[in-house]
């Protein structure tokens, strides 16, 4: 099991023909992803990579039946393909592209409530790495071969640093269900506590590794839900302990942001709550290895 | 992206938002035309710096006569503002406001800011304006008022109304009151805005609401959309490294350490800077070359680094994704043999191809520390800065 996507998921590519959208497309082909087809306004009718290409969402999802759908387009076009991708009934959209204006993400949040939680889309994104879930499929832009596979779930907010804890597991053996870029912009389609709960549910999945970064509430607010609501071991991380105090221009950010916006207090929280909080970025890897020894140990008491 | 003062009020004013008579000013003289336009006998001169907390720092002088303006204008023209808002550099001074001075009775606080925990617009307000507003807001945020904006409908009159008789207002200016608030939003939203603040709103003593004093910030990403609000833009209010930074699309940071940062992904970029202070260094600088980074931005992010002369050792972690290894080997070194670097290099590279890349950095015969871990990395690097360190001592 994995969360999200694996080899069957039937995805298309929104931005299919373009550079970016060709270059990954084939990278996730590769990968094994079950790519059905992608849509280019315009351009529907031909082939592309071997896959139909549809002028519209709607006409894609008809045809393949896909239900996930992985958005390359440009920032300026990304709150519509999403909000298309969603009318067409696309249960998942992962969207890599990055410097999508954040009143767009306020609209594309609000018309994704407007469907019944039953066949409302799970966003991924914008601004991330993607999904993948370690030797079944990709949806991202992520280097596949350093995701083996394994027991742990990852989420974070940054894409390199995902990789960073991906390689350093691998280099002590340990592997990934699934690993999700939420992405590091002010609004994302899903937080961290959307990813831990599906982690909870899922069963190959033995412990979670969470990596955040300064500002904005979802670390604590997911420290709070591992707490009450988590059975499973995480490990944390906050990057940006050294992170400068930006210039600021007025009161008003100051006072709508509560106690917990900085790396430093945000790994208070985590901690306070139960999680373990790797001690350096290096530590990565072998924080998760201790939590899996114990997890094994105390499975062996148990068992006793 | 951060506006004058002067060009907030003039914005907020296209919404209907009404401000004190008033214009910019370069020099002294224009300063004592502009007084001389507004008429009466008192005004106050303003320094325009992309900063508030300026009354504090002596940026904001209320003068009784021409000769005062033409005094005040000269006294701040090509100053630098330090106020607790600006740190320790400071913000240089090229602009003034030149204003009517207005009699006031009563000072308030409006702010609208974009609220990552409720992705909305909120709008927070408080019967006292001024500087305690955030002592206010941490002592007593039940004092606070707030108003969560719907996307889908926007504000509603009724929500401003909620502020305004909050605030106390009595029912002459509670719908001047709404004007200004209403106005405000629709500034917000119309021009992609993630902070409008109006801070005072004042009552003034014949029973007007003005808009004393209005700080603006937009969404650098919906720039695209708002060329009239991008040309606005003062390249004199950034640091120039940062401004120079983002014309070669990166994004840098200066500290205050000695070891400079190459990084690729601001989240790596961050996590590497924690790991150099762990290891005993202090960062020069944040650097996030972004993905896809070719040799030319490398060599601009080699040039930006070098640029702080207190550098003394370099950093460059890439943890390869969309660029393999290689290429981002080939971009190091030609990027090095291009920009002369006289301080120690060390290079970490990770993901897709590392092999290639650390054999092309070998056979480079370039002087080039590499690394395979981020541990290794930080480490390597801090002993290089030493090793600086003691050859200077």
């Amino acid at each position: 099991m994995s969360i999200l996507l694996d080899e069957k998921t039937r995805v298309i590519v929104q931005g299919f023909t373009g550079d970016k959208g060709t270059f990954h497309a084939k990278e996730m082909i590769a990968y094994g992803t079950n790519v059905v087809g992608g849509v280019t306004p315009g351009k529907g009718g031909t082939t592309h990579l071997g896959r139909p290409v549809f002028d519209t969402a709607k006409e894609a999802v008809a045809n393949t039946g896909a239900v996930a759908s992985l958005i390359l387009v440009p920032a300026p076009f990304c709150a519509d393909a999403i909000m298309e991708a969603a009318d067409a009934g696309i249960r998942l959209v992962v969207t890599i592209t990055d410097g999508v204006p954040a009143q767009d993400m306020m609209t594309v949040k609000r018309y994704l409530w407007r469907y019944a939680k039953e066949r409302r889309t799970t966003l991924i994104g914008p601004n991330c790495a993607g999904v993948i879930s370690a030797g079944r499929a990709m949806m991202g832009i992520m280097p596949g071969h350093i995701y083996a596979r394994g027991p742990v779930g990852v989420v974070t907010r940054s894409g390199t640093l995902g990789y960073e804890a991906a390689s350093q597991m691998q280099a002590l053996g340990i592997g990934v269900t699934t690993s999700v870029g939420i992405g590091g912009d002010p609004i994302n389609g899903s937080s961290f506590v959307d990813m831990l709960a599906l982690f909870e549910q899922d069963p190959e999945t033995e412990a979670v590794m969470m990596i955040g970064e300064i500002g904005g509430p979802q670390e604590a607010d997911a420290a709070l839900f591992v707490k009450e609501h988590m059975t499973k071991p995480v490990i944390g991380y906050v990057a940006g302990l050294t992170a400068p105090k930006g210039r600021r221009m007025g009161h008003a950010g100051a006072i709508i942001s509560a106690f917990g916006d900085t790396a430093a207090e945000k790994a208070e929280i985590m901690r306070s709550a139960g999680l373990v909080v790797a001690p350096s970025p290096a530590a990565l890897g072998t924080a998760v290895a201790e939590a899996l020894a114990h997890r094994a140990s105390r499975r062996v008491v148990v068992q006793r | 992206m951060d506006i004058h003062e002067y060009q907030a009020k003039e914005l907020l004013a296209g919404f209907g938002v009404p401000v004190p008579r008033g214009g910019v000013a370069y020099s002294a003289d224009q300063a004592v035309y502009r007084a001389t336009e507004i008429g009466g006998s008192r005004w106050v001169v303003k320094a325009q710096i992309h900063s508030g907390a300026r009354g504090k720092a002596g940026g904001i002088k209320l003068c009784d006569s021409d000769l005062e303006v033409r005094q005040a204008a000269k006294e701040l023209l090509g100053k630098t503002l330090v106020t607790s808002q600006t740190g320790l550099e400071g913000l240089p001074v090229h602009r003034l406001l030149v204003e009517e001075a207005v009699p006031i009775e009563r000072e308030l606080y409006v702010g609208l800011v974009l609220d990552r925990r409720h992705e909305r617009i909120v709008v927070v307000a408080h019967p006292h304006g001024g500087m305690e507003i955030e002592e206010i807001a941490q002592r007593e945020p039940a004092a606070i008022l707030r108003e969560v904006v719907e996307p889908a409908v926007g504000m509603r009159a009724f929500q401003a109304r909620e502020l305004a008789f909050g605030l106390g207002l009595g029912p002459a200016q509670v719908s001047q009151a709404v004007t200004i608030i209403l106005g405000a939003y629709g500034a917000f939203r119309d021009l992609d805005a993630t902070m409008v603040e109006i801070n005072p709103l004042v009552v003034t003593q014949d029973r007007r609401a003005l808009a004393l004093d209005v700080k603006m910030s937009f969404d650098d990403n919906a720039m695209f959309r708002r060329p009239n609000v991008a040309e606005l833009r003062d390249s004199a209010q950034e640091d120039p490294r940062e401004a120079e930074a983002a014309q070669h699309g990166l994004n840098y940071v200066a500290l205050d350490g000695d070891i400079g940062c190459i990084i690729n992904g601001a989240g790596l970029a961050m996590a590497t800077m924690d790991m150099i202070k762990h290891a005993g260094g202090e960062p020069a600088n944040f650097l996030d070359i972004g993905g896809g980074a070719g040799p030319d931005r490398v060599a601009a992010a080699f040039r930006l680094v070098l640029s702080d002369k207190s550098v003394k050792a370099i950093l460059v972690n890439v943890f390869a994704g969309i660029n393999r290894c290689d290429w981002v080997a080939q971009g190091v070194i030609q990027a090095v043999r291009e920009v002369q670097v006289p301080v120690s290099l060390v290079v970490r590279l990770a993901g897709t191809n590392v092999e290639e890349g650390r054999r092309i950095l070998k056979e480079s015969g370039l002087e080039i520390v590499t690394a395979d871990t981020l541990a290794e990395a930080a480490a390597r690097v801090v002993a290089a800065r030493d090793a600086a360190r003691a050859e200077v001592a």
